[in-house]
């Protein structure tokens, strides 16, 4: 299963699917989901209190978003449908993502399952999830 | 395009700026053209929309609430901001674009002109 870019006829993705697909074909064990891009377009980052995952999905009614947290797995999915074509319209351009959709992040071991945090604001998902107290970061004082 | 188009002008430049595509749909029907554009991460006060001569400009400014600090491990959106221009045709009336924006997806109405609205021919038969 492939979706299409999000960002079609960007030269750089076009390059970077390119070489997914090639390595993809010489990799004997292809990742079960297939090829890691799709819909949601994904942004990862994290501080050192948590982690911060944008999953870009646009027109979509956060009410009806599926955001789980299983195992250290979080997964974001949902469905968005397609806009409905008037009688005797036609499509000249046909490049907007419709159907059904799911994204598989794997989170790091330090995180805090009772600590997460959703909001959805300009068609983007964005999740925090805070790391565990103990993980953080703390300065030692020498005696 | 006219031959009394400025050469160049200082906003210009930031054309030359690399920006994401913004997945599209056209669709027509007899009375216009409907566009869905998506823009997620655009708030409404980032969006700009311009119709020149007859060029459509859609650019968008990405504006996302990152914490203090953090460190991107994974980017597949790499880019601040959007940007697709289109070329309208004759018969479409850009001075009565409608745009709606809602949860990063752009909607525009551009209307057809009233003369431009379909007529049925009739076939002679000799």
């Amino acid at each position: 299963m492939y979706y299409r870019t999000l960002f079609p006829r960007d030269l750089f993705a076009e390059f970077d699917r390119l070489q997914h697909e090639m390595r993809q074909s010489f990799d004997p064990n292809p990742n079960i989901r297939g090829l890691t891009r799709g819909f949601p377009a994904l942004n990862v980052g994290g501080t050192s209190k948590a982690v911060d995952i944008y999953a870009f999905a646009p027109g979509i009614d956060p009410a009806t978003l599926d955001v789980q947290l299983v195992k250290g797995m979080l997964t974001i999915a949902g469905e968005r449908k397609a806009e409905p074509l008037p009688e005797k319209a036609a499509r000249h351009i046909e490049e907007r993502f419709s159907g059904r959709f799911q994204r598989v992040v794997s989170l790091p071991d330090d995180v805090d399952p009772n600590a997460i945090e959703a909001r959805y604001r300009d068609g983007v998902l964005h999740v925090s999830i805070q790391r565990k107290q103990e993980s953080q970061a703390r300065r030692i004082t020498i005696q | 395009m006219s031959e009394n188009t400025p050469v160049a002008k200082p906003e210009e430049n930031k054309h030359n700026e690399a920006a994401l595509l913004p997945p599209t749909d056209v669709i027509e029907d007899a009375g216009g053209i409907t566009l869905y554009a998506d823009l997620p991460g655009v708030p409404k006060d980032k969006l700009h929309l311009q119709v020149e001569a007859d060029t459509l400009t859609i650019e968008g400014e990405v504006s996302l609430d990152l914490p203090e600090g953090m460190e991107s491990s994974h980017a597949e959106v790499g880019l601040p901001g959007y940007r697709r221009m289109f070329t309208l045709s004759r018969e479409l009336d850009a001075g009565k674009v409608n745009a709606e924006f809602k949860h990063g997806v752009l909607k525009l109405r551009i209307p057809k002109l009233e003369h431009a609205q379909p007529r049925r021919i009739e076939i002679q038969v000799g």
